[in-house]
């Protein structure tokens, strides 16, 4: 238990600073919704077409 | 007091030829392997082939746990036959088993290795380049930075750290075991499903990390079947009197240059607190192997581990243990041993990682490989309504650690980088310089003519009438740039640098 307490004891969190960046997070939402619409248009594209034959023909034998 | 921590990644990729059926991935590898060596981007133009490697003091059956060894281990393989060439960054590049294999050269720190480690991207960028070239048409080699075929068959991404001799193993195996458990949650590459038998897709639709999975044992010698969380090999390549190699075999190979980072920055950092007597008493995990499991099946970072003495913590709690004890070890030991720079950076990272991942995990898309990955799969399965049984996820889970540029998604990913790719493209032919791996570099750039083989601890010459001439580098702080960089400058050809090395 002697260890438990000392986790929580020594664990910094200033919850400012937490809570900061929360709000900056919801504020650029709307960039990141977009920035991620470009990306998933653009891995639409270089997605390998068969996916399923793909997956099952990735074997990977003699590995340490 | 604390060693500098000394510190190489090796990297087994993935390799598949796309466009034939017909291949085997030993032969695919020394294709790859060859066309690169082969090509000026060897950096040996000089030369009519390679420069082999030399085995002769590979002892990879040695167990750090010394008598106790011979009767429940078999000694790993060395197949000396395959590709196995030395580059002029002091790298090695080969076939191991049946992958190709980078082995960055040695390091000084944590900063360093995320350079070599993307010279290493880059080299086998231009390995599959050169590789096209000499392939029938419509066949493509396509190597991979991952961990598991995702269907039980595992390959490594080791890291290996010098450590003083003097450090009781038992010691090592304490505070290795929790924080290897507890790194996970920042340095998972992430994984779509489980491959244990019995965990079906709803218990485990998406995790942590690609290895942990692999790991049935907490301490042994074997790196291809029960793998020990602690690999017990002792082949320090270095002085053995002073000296050991702590070989770790748990990590995921990572995208993200700043998971690179941590991975290696915060380990240097529990080995030198180990090292300084500064970490004696680390929070100890009752069934590691148990929990190695449920820290990467858990993406809410939230379920407790059970300790030894019968209380749990969170992992987050133990890194947030590991990390006070980390800089105050900073503050009364100074962090020479790891590189002040790299030290600083390094905790200030641990900190910022370890807050996002206790207030919003997803704030970190662009530096750990797990949530960057997890975001791409959750906008894609919002995107096409799909999910986690949809095959796409699993190709896109595949396709995360593909090495072409025009194919890689974790390129596409937004993720931070440490090194430009210009820097890391001069340190594909450039060794560090503050390391032994500046001697073998340089005497392969200057002399690759006269030099026979090289290994981790020497280099032989061939100077042409005499009998060959090895020349041991069991020191590897030694042989850097301040050491040899004027005999170097000063010696027209080899016999007259081993004249004034008095080899």
């Amino acid at each position: 238990m002697a260890e438990r307490e000392q986790v929580k004891k020594n664990a910094p969190r200033p919850q400012e600073e937490v809570a900061e960046t929360e709000t900056a997070g919801s504020e650029s939402g709307e960039a990141l919704k977009a920035e991620l619409d470009d990306l998933l248009d653009e891995i639409d594209e270089v997605l390998e077409t068969n996916a399923e034959d793909f997956v099952k023909s990735y074997i990977q034998k003699g590995g340490q | 007091m604390a060693i500098p921590k000394i510190v190489g990644i090796e990297t087994e990729f993935g390799i598949m030829v796309r466009g034939t059926t017909d291949w085997n991935p030993v032969s695919a590898s020394s294709l790859l392997i060859n066309a690169y060596v082969g090509t000026d981007a060897g950096g040996l133009e000089d030369r009519s082939g390679p420069i082999a490697w030399d085995f002769v003091d590979e002892m990879p059956g040695a167990d750090a746990r010394d008598m106790l060894a011979p009767e429940f281990s078999m000694p790993p393989e060395v197949e000396t036959h395959l590709v196995n060439a030395v580059l002029t960054n002091g790298a090695r590049y080969y076939v191991d088993h049946a992958h190709p294999e980078v082995s960055t050269p040695e390091c000084r720190n944590a900063l360093s290795v995320v350079l070599f480690d993307r010279a290493a991207e880059l080299i086998v960028i231009d390995s599959m380049a050169a590789a096209a070239k000499v392939l029938p048409e419509g066949q493509e080699i396509v190597i991979y930075k991952d961990n598991s075929d995702r269907k039980g068959n595992a390959y490594g991404c080791h890291e290996n750290y010098l450590l003083d001799r003097n450090l009781p193993f038992g010691q090592i195996i304490n505070a290795a075991t929790t924080h290897f458990v507890t790194r996970q949650i920042y340095t998972g590459s992430g994984k779509v499903g489980s491959e244990l038998p019995g965990v079906s897709r709803s218990d485990v639709p998406y995790q942590l990390t690609q290895r942990a999975e692999h790991f049935e044992e907490e301490v042994g010698l074997e790196t291809t079947l029960k793998r020990p969380i602690v690999n017990t090999r002792d082949e320090p390549h270095a002085d053995a009197q002073k000296y050991r190699r702590l070989h770790v075999i748990v990590g995921d190979a990572n995208m993200s240059q700043v998971a690179t980072f941590m991975k290696v920055a915060t380990s240097s950092m529990v080995f030198a607190m180990l090292e300084d007597g500064a970490y004696n008493d680390p929070i100890l995990i009752a069934d590691p192997v148990q929990a190695m499991h449920a820290v990467s099946h858990d993406i809410t970072l939230s379920k407790p581990l059970t300790l030894t003495d019968g209380s749990t913590a969170t992992p987050l709690e133990i890194q947030w243990d590991i990390f006070t004890r980390a800089k105050k070890w900073s503050e009364q030991f100074g962090m020479e041993a790891v590189g002040e720079e790299s030290g600083s950076q390094a905790l200030q990272r641990w900190e910022q990682t370890l807050h996002g991942l206790e207030s919003n995990p997803d704030q970190l898309a662009s530096s750990i490989d797990w949530i960057a990955k997890k975001r791409l799969l959750e906008g894609f399965m919002e995107r096409h309504g799909c999910d986690w049984n949809d095959p796409r996820l699993r190709a896109l889970d595949l396709q995360y650690h593909d090495m072409r540029p025009a194919k890689s998604l974790a390129q596409r990913a937004g993720l931070e980088t440490l090194v430009t790719d210009e820097e890391a493209a001069r340190a594909v032919y450039e060794p560090p310089t503050d390391t032994r791996a500046f001697f073998r570099g340089q005497c392969l750039k200057r002399f690759a003519d006269k030099v026979v083989a090289a290994n981790w601890d020497s280099i032989v010459f061939d100077v042409g009438d005499d009998p060959l001439r090895r020349v041991p580098m069991m020191e590897p702080g030694r042989g850097t740039l301040e050491h040899v960089g004027t005999i170097l400058d000063e010696s027209a050809d080899v016999v007259e640098l081993l004249e004034k090395l008095g080899a």
